[in-house]
């Protein structure tokens, strides 16, 4: 019981952010102590070549598990194996990502093992023999700080909470061979429909720039891409008066029944700023808001303002962003 | 159909919370609840698809103290069938409690559909329904915006990050309810009346004991006040400047 896991998420066979944040995580805590850190990659056929970037950020030892089933994430085989994996008695932590594949993974490998779970912490420390962690509640106005008790100790974290941080180690791959059968589910995906998947995803996206009602209509929209676009790393967001509308899809949603984000910067675009949008980007690392309101709520969490109309403002910003950024090269 | 749907009373997120003395918790006093809002969801969907089959009947589960006896009936005043009270003191923040002391009362068998929010308002776990599922065994979606139900198979489509999945599975079967499936509605006056005749049971939590507990609430700190940098189109080059020179985020 001394090693740490950290679950290594991939899509489409690219690593994601979150994993290296899950790694660099599971780095953290085994720092100091006497345990390795075991980063776990399913995938199809290759994604053992991932391998080298999971060292980089600190594991000791990449466990893959290479089979066509796991191609696409499988809930019922990928949590029956990070179960039966925990279960080997070899950790004392297990790290996941609070993306929507750990949100759906991390719970049901703890209903398997019968324990506990610290859901979507935004930090973790070891105090003794428990790990204490915070997590935002009450929509982001109150901070939770727990302690998990159980062992081994099962914790998914914020996407972009904790920052990965490059600690290489001089590794080593093994290859495990599935428990079952990895293409095998009771329930069965028939159909899936992802936007470009050359777009950054929100939860990868150091910046996001988010468009609200003050758009107004789905056909100016495109003044909002034009931003992120402007950006190079920037993805598009949404209130849920624009998503009701039908002029963004639901994926794109920000807030309390969306998604939350915390990227470096956030650009709040037309956006009055309810609470139930403030609980998804209020963790934003620096917050710019454009409204022609100067007394729109959004101000009051922005670090930095305009008022003053989007459809004058936004052609001129993203202009001088493209500018700025070729200036950098 | 026999759906169970599990349901969370919380207070009004629209508020400035203050920790409680014990700095446990927050200051419940002048706090108004309701059912959490993907719970709502849930149960209006639920009773959709009970109206839909024009038979069957929905079950509504909460967790807590007595209080939550009137969260209960107002699903009930929705149109809920009956309800169940899971007694305890406290609701524990550990999800997982929560999971088993619900699992108890759910299996056996007698549900072919076992509905949840997709995260609870106040402790934004969004753990308890796949726990409940593992716990019994049942397949699990979670995550779900469309739900039907046609002769004991589901299809459902799943919100994903940047897109959605489509699936279909067998009843029995626990599913988690995201936003975009239906808007809760209004109790009638007459369904109100009808509520208070409905049987509302209240049986002991079966709760173990918790390993995840909280030690302390906070509010988080302020963020500090922010500045409005200037007006219309012109105030864009300082924008920039502080972008690149203070916040240092356009490298
Ligand atoms: C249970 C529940 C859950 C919810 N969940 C979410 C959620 O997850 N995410 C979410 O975002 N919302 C959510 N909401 C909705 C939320 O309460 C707000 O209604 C929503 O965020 C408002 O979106 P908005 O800021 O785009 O629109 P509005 O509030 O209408 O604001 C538009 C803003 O644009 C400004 N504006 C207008 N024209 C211009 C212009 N030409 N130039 C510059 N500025 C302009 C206006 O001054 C205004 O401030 C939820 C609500 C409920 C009840
Ligand atoms: N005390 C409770 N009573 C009944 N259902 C609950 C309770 N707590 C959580 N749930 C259900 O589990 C879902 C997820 O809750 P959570 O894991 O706390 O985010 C909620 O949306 C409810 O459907």
């Amino acid at each position: 019981m001394t090693h740490i896991l950290a679950f290594a998420e991939q899509r489409g066979g690219a690593l994601r952010k979150v994993a290296l944040e899950a790694v660099s995580t599971a780095r953290g805590l085994a720092d100091g102590q006497d345990g390795e850190v075991h980063a776990l990659l399913l995938g199809a056929p290759g994604i053992a070549a991932h391998a080298e970037s999971l060292f980089e950020y600190g594991a000791d030892v990449v466990l893959v598990v290479e089979h066509d089933g796991f191609a696409q994430y499988n809930a019922e085989s990928a949590s029956a194996f990070v179960a039966d994996r925990i279960a080997s008695g070899a950790y004392r932590a297990a790290i996941f990502a609070a993306s929507a594949m750990g949100k759906d993974l991390a719970p049901r490998v703890a209903g398997k093992l019968k324990t506990a779970l610290a859901s979507d912490v935004t930090s973790l420390a070891r105090e003794g023999d428990a790990y204490v962690v915070t997590h935002p509640t009450y929509t982001g106005k109150v901070i939770a700080t727990a302690r998990l008790l159980a062992k081994p100790a099962l914790i998914s974290v914020r996407p972009g909470a904790i920052p990965a941080i490059a600690k290489p180690r001089t590794g080593r791959v093994e290859k495990v061979a599935p428990v079952g059968d990895p293409a095998k589910s009771r329930v069965v995906v028939t159909e899936t429909s992802t936007s470009d998947s050359k777009k950054l995803d929100l939860g990868d996206a150091p910046v996001i720039v988010s468009g609200g009602r003050g758009l107004k209509a789905s056909e100016h929209f495109h003044l909002v891409e034009e931003l992120a676009d402007a950006f190079g790393n920037a993805a598009v967001g949404a209130t849920r008066a624009v998503t009701d509308e039908g002029w963004r899809p639901h994926s794109d949603q920000i807030g309390q029944t969306g998604r939350v984000v915390s990227p470096d910067l956030y650009v709040a675009v037309g956006i009055s700023g309810a609470i139930q949008h403030l609980a998804g980007m209020r963790t934003a690392r620096t917050i710019v808001a454009i409204n022609r309101d100067k007394d729109a709520p959004i101000f009051k969490v922005a670090d930095y303002g305009i008022v003053g109309d989007v459809f004058e403002v936004l052609p001129v910003l993203t202009k001088a962003i493209r500018e700025a950024k070729k200036a950098q090269g | 159909m026999r759906i169970a749907v599990c349901i969370k009373r919380v207070p009004d997120m629209d508020v400035k919370f203050r920790i409680a003395g014990h700095a446990k918790g927050v200051d419940e006093t002048g706090l108004k609840y309701d059912m959490a809002d993907f719970d709502g969801y849930a149960v209006e969907a639920a009773l959709q698809m009970m109206e839909k089959e024009g038979a069957g009947e929905v079950v509504v589960v909460s967790l807590g103290p007595d209080a939550v006896q009137e969260t209960l009936r107002k699903a009930l005043s929705m149109g809920a069938t009956s309800a169940i009270q899971l007694k305890c003191d406290e609701v524990p923040f550990d999800g997982f409690a929560v999971a088993s002391a619900l699992a108890s009362e759910l299996g056996g068998a007698t549900y072919d559909l076992i509905m949840f929010g997709r995260m609870s308002t106040d402790n934004a776990n969004g753990v308890v329904g796949p726990m409940v599922a593992e716990l019994l065994g049942l397949p699990v979606v979670t995550a779900c915006s469309k739900l039907e139900i046609v002769a004991g198979r589901g299809t459902a489509r799943r919100e994903l990050e940047g897109g959605a999945e489509f699936v279909a599975f067998d009843l029995p079967a626990v599913v988690t309810i995201d936003e975009g499936i239906a808007r809760p509605r209004y109790p009638s006056l007459k369904g109100i009346m009808a509520a208070k005749k409905k049987p509302l049971a209240t049986k002991p939590a079966n709760l173990p004991e918790p390993r995840l507990v909280i030690a302390r609430m906070d509010l988080p700190p302020e963020r500090k006040a922010g500045r409005i940098v200037g007006e219309g189109a012109a105030a864009v080059p300082e924008l920039v400047r502080l972008l690149q020179q203070e916040a240092k985020v356009l490298a």
